[in-house]
C-alpha cells in the first residue's frame, strides 16, 4: 500500500502560527475523526454522534470549524505550541514543517515492535514572516484568511477523492485503526511530528520529536 | 439500471439522499445565520442523528426545504439549490452565492449503499461545514444586523446562476458515487461585489488596526428571529398564504436586524434613513411634511431642498426683498436691517444659526402646529420685532412661528400663510403608497382574506352590478 502525501505551504506572521496550524489540522482531523464504535454481538457497531464547533482566530480573518472533543483539541493545541516554541527558538527566519501522519498498526509477533505503516501524512510547510508596522498586520491578517481558505478546500479536495481508508475493523483490530482513548471521538490513529529549518534551508536542527498517541507502543 | 439494486438498498439510498439534502440544507442555512455554531459530541448513538453528525433542524428551515422538494429527490436533471442573497436595509437585494445538490448519471454499481455511501455522504457534510466558512458569504453573514441581512431560498429544478454577476467562481465540495448516480455538492459565489462599495459597507469591513472582535456578543443569537418567506418587517406574525413554490421572488429571512429608531422606516415609506432620497418628486413635499414625525426629531436633516420646496422659497425671497426695502420685515432682525435677500439663500436666514443647520430651525421644514386661523397672525404682526429681535436662534431649536410678512388676517380667509401650510401638507395620494415597499405590499397580502370575506358577503351587489353593465 502506497502512503499518499499532501504538502500544503502557508506563510504567516509570527502570532499568526499558532492559528494557522490548528485551523489546518483541525480540518484534517474533522474529516479523519468518526464518532465512538459500540459493538454489539454479531460483529456489528453503532457509532456516536459527533458534534462541531466554530472557532473564530483572533490573529487572522478566518473561522475554522473543529469536532466538538475538548480532549482532542488540547492534544493538538500542545503539540503547536511546541511547534511555535520551536520555530521561535531557531531564530528569526524561521521555517518549518509540521506533519500529521495517519497510520496503521500492524501486529508482529513478540519480539518485534508493533508496524506503523503510514496511510496518509499532510506536510504543512509553515514560514514565518515579519512585518513592519500595522498596516502590513493588517494586511496579512486579511492575506493568510483567504490562503487558509483556500488550503481548506485543498483538502477537502484530496480527502473527497475517497482514496484509500483502512477496513472497518473488528473489535479486536480497532485500536489498530482508530484511537479509542478519547471519549466523545475516535480519530484514526495518527501522529504529529514537527521539523525546524534555518533561513538556509538545512534541516541543522533537526528536532524530531514523536508524539505517540497509542499508548501500546513499545 | 436499478437491476442490481435491491429494494432494500433502494429504499435506503433514497432516504439517505432525502436526509442528506435536508441536512444539507441545515448546514448552510446555519452557516449563514451570523453567529457561531456549535454542537455536542455524543459517545452513545442516539439513532436520530443522521450521518452521525450533530446537525441542528431547525423546524422553518425543514419545512421550507421539504416545501421545495414536495416530496421528490434531488436526482439526475432535478437538482436542489440553496441560494443565499443579502438584503439591504434599504431593500437592495443581492445574490451571494448558489449552493446546488446535483446528480449526474455516473453510476457505481459496485458501492456498498449502507456502508459505503453513507459514511462518504457523512464526509461530505463535514467538508461542507468546512467550505461553509470559507466562502466570501460567511463573512458578510457574521457581520449581518443592522445594514443587511442575509437571506436564503430553497429552489428545486434547474440551477440559475446569472445572479451571481459576472466572473463568479466556483468551489466542488464533493462527490459521492451511488448505484443510481453520483451526487455533487458544489458552491457557485459571486466574487463581483460592486453593490457593497458603493453603500455603507466600508465602515462594517475591518478597521485598520484594530482586532476584530469576533466574541463580541451578537443582538440575535435567538434562532426563534428566524423568519421563513417573509416580506414583512420584523415582529409580525407569520400567516397569510405565500406565492407557489417557483417563485423566484420569494426568499426566506434568516435573520433580521430591528433598525434602531432612528433609522426606523416611516411605514409606507422605502428610505427610511434619507441618505438618498427614495421618493420621486411628487412625493417629496409630502415628505417635506412628515418628516417632523420621526420618532428622534432628526436632525439635521441632509440637503433634501427638492425643486418643490426651493421654488417656493424663491417665491418668498421676492415677496420678502419687496418687504425689506419697504419696511422692517417680520423676521428681521432690528440690528441688522440693511440685511437684503440678495445676500441670502434662504428666507428668514438672518435667523438662521451660523453653522449651516437650516432645516433645524426652518419654518418650511418644521411647519408649525396649524394656530388658529387669525389671532396668533395679527398678533406676530404687531409683536413681531419686540419677540424676535433678541430671539435670534443660533444655537439652540426655536420653533419660529410661521408668520407671512405682509399677510393680514382680515382680508381674504385664505390667506398666504394658510395656504402655504396647506401647500406643505397635502395628504400622500393613496394611489402613490401601494407599493412603493415591499412592506406595504405584505400589509396588503395581510389584509387579503379580510376583504375576500368582504366581498363575498356584498357578492349580490357584484352582480347586480355586472348586471348593469350588460
Amino acid at each position: 500500500m502506497n502512503c499518499r502525501s499532501e504538502v500544503l505551504e502557508v506563510s504567516v506572521e509570527g502570532r499568526q502560527v499558532e492559528e494557522a496550524m490548528l485551523a489546518v489540522l483541525h480540518t484534517i482531523l474533522l474529516h479523519r475523526s468518526t464518532g465512538k464504535f459500540h459493538y454489539k454481538k454479531e460483529g456489528t457497531y453503532s457509532i456516536g454522534t459527533v458534534g462541531t464547533q466554530d472557532v473564530d482566530c483572533d490573529f487572522i480573518d478566518f473561522t475554522f470549524v473543529r469536532v466538538s472533543a475538548d480532549e482532542l483539541d488540547r492534544v493538538i493545541r500542545k503539540a503547536v505550541a511546541e511547534f511555535k516554541d520551536a520555530l521561535g527558538n531557531s531564530g528569526s527566519d524561521g521555517m518549518g514543517q509540521i506533519s500529521l501522519e495517519f497510520y496503521q498498526k500492524k501486529k508482529s509477533r513478540w519480539p518485534f515492535s508493533d508496524e506503523c505503516i503510514p496511510w496518509e501524512v499532510w506536510s504543512i510547510k509553515v514560514n514565518v514572516v515579519n512585518l513592519a508596522n500595522e498596516q502590513e498586520r493588517q494586511i496579512c491578517r486579511e492575506k493568510v484568511g483567504e490562503k487558509l481558505g483556500e488550503k481548506v478546500i485543498n483538502i477537502v479536495e484530496v480527502i473527497n477523492r475517497h482514496d484509500y481508508l483502512p477496513k472497518m475493523p473488528t473489535q479486536s483490530e480497532v485500536d489498530n485503526v482508530f484511537d479509542t482513548s478519547l471519549k466523545d471521538v475516535q480519530p484514526y490513529l495518527y501522529k504529529i511530528t514537527y521539523q525546524i529549518t534555518d533561513s538556509l534551508g538545512t534541516s541543522v536542527s533537526t528536532t524530531m520529536r514523536r508524539l505517540i498517541k497509542d499508548t501500546l507502543a513499545l | 439500471m436499478d437491476s442490481d439494486l435491491s429494494s432494500q438498498d433502494r429504499k435506503d439510498l433514497d432516504k439517505f439522499i432525502k436526509f442528506f439534502a435536508l441536512k444539507t440544507v441545515q448546514i448552510i442555512v446555519q452557516a449563514r445565520l451570523g453567529e457561531k455554531i456549535s454542537t455536542c459530541s455524543s459517545s452513545s448513538p442516539t439513532g436520530s442523528d443522521w450521518f452521525n453528525l450533530a446537525i441542528k433542524d431547525i423546524p422553518e428551515v425543514t419545512h421550507e426545504a421539504k416545501k421545495a422538494l414536495a416530496g421528490q429527490l434531488p436526482g439526475i436533471g432535478r437538482s436542489m439549490c440553496v441560494e443565499i442573497s443579502l438584503k439591504t436595509s434599504e431593500g437592495d437585494s443581492m445574490e451571494l452565492e448558489t449552493w446546488c445538490l446535483e446528480m449526474n448519471e455516473k453510476c457505481d454499481k459496485d458501492i456498498k449503499v449502507s456502508y459505503t455511501v453513507y459514511n462518504r455522504l457523512s464526509l461530505l457534510l463535514k467538508s461542507l461545514l468546512a467550505i461553509t466558512r470559507v466562502t466570501p458569504a460567511y463573512k458578510l453573514s457574521r457581520k449581518q444586523g443592522h445594514d443587511y441581512v442575509i437571506l436564503y431560498r430553497i429552489y428545486f429544478g434547474d440551477v440559475q446562476l446569472t445572479g451571481l454577476g459576472e466572473g463568479f467562481q466556483s468551489v466542488r465540495v464533493g462527490v459521492v458515487g451511488t448505484p443510481i448516480g453520483t451526487i455533487t455538492l458544489s458552491c457557485a459565489y459571486r466574487t463581483n461585489l460592486a453593490l457593497m462599495s458603493s453603500r455603507q459597507f466600508e465602515r462594517t469591513g475591518p478597521i485598520m488596526g484594530i482586532i476584530i472582535d469576533h466574541f463580541v456578543e451578537r443582538p440575535f443569537t435567538n434562532m426563534a428571529h428566524m423568519h421563513p418567506c417573509s416580506y414583512r418587517t420584523p415582529g409580525e406574525d407569520e400567516g397569510g398564504t405565500y406565492a407557489g413554490i417557483e417563485d423566484s421572488q420569494e426568499v426566506c429571512t434568516t435573520s433580521f436586524s430591528t433598525s434602531p429608531p432612528s433609522q426606523m422606516v416611516v411605514p409606507g415609506k422605502e428610505g427610511g434613513v434619507p441618505q438618498v432620497p427614495a421618493q420621486p418628486n411628487h412625493g417629496t413635499a409630502a415628505e417635506h411634511g412628515r418628516i417632523p414625525s420621526f420618532p428622534n426629531g432628526q436632525s439635521p436633516l441632509p440637503a433634501q431642498p427638492t425643486s418643490c420646496s426651493s421654488e417656493v422659497k424663491t417665491v418668498f425671497c421676492d415677496a420678502l426683498e419687496t418687504t425689506f426695502t419697504r419696511k422692517v420685515g417680520a423676521f428681521v432682525n432690528k440690528a441688522t436691517t440693511q440685511v437684503t435677500t440678495t445676500s441670502l439663500d434662504l428666507p428668514f436666514a438672518a435667523f438662521a444659526p451660523r453653522a449651516n443647520d437650516l432645516e433645524v430651525n426652518d419654518p418650511m421644514v418644521h411647519p408649525p402646529p396649524s394656530p388658529a386661523p387669525s389671532s396668533p397672525l395679527q398678533g406676530s404682526l404687531h409683536s413681531n420685532s419686540s419677540s424676535h429681535s433678541g430671539g435670534q436662534p443660533q444655537d439652540d431649536f426655536v420653533m419660529v412661528d410661521f408668520k407671512p410678512a405682509f399677510s393680514k388676517d382680515d382680508l381674504l380667509p385664505m390667506d398666504l400663510g394658510t395656504f402655504y401650510r396647506e401647500f406643505q401638507n397635502p395628504p400622500q395620494l393613496a394611489s402613490l403608497s401601494i407599493d412603493v415597499s415591499a412592506q406595504s405590499m405584505a400589509e396588503d397580502l395581510d389584509s387579503l382574506p379580510e376583504k375576500l370575506a368582504i366581498y363575498e358577503k356584498n357578492i349580490d351587489e357584484f352582480d347586480a352590478f355586472v348586471d348593469t353593465l350588460q
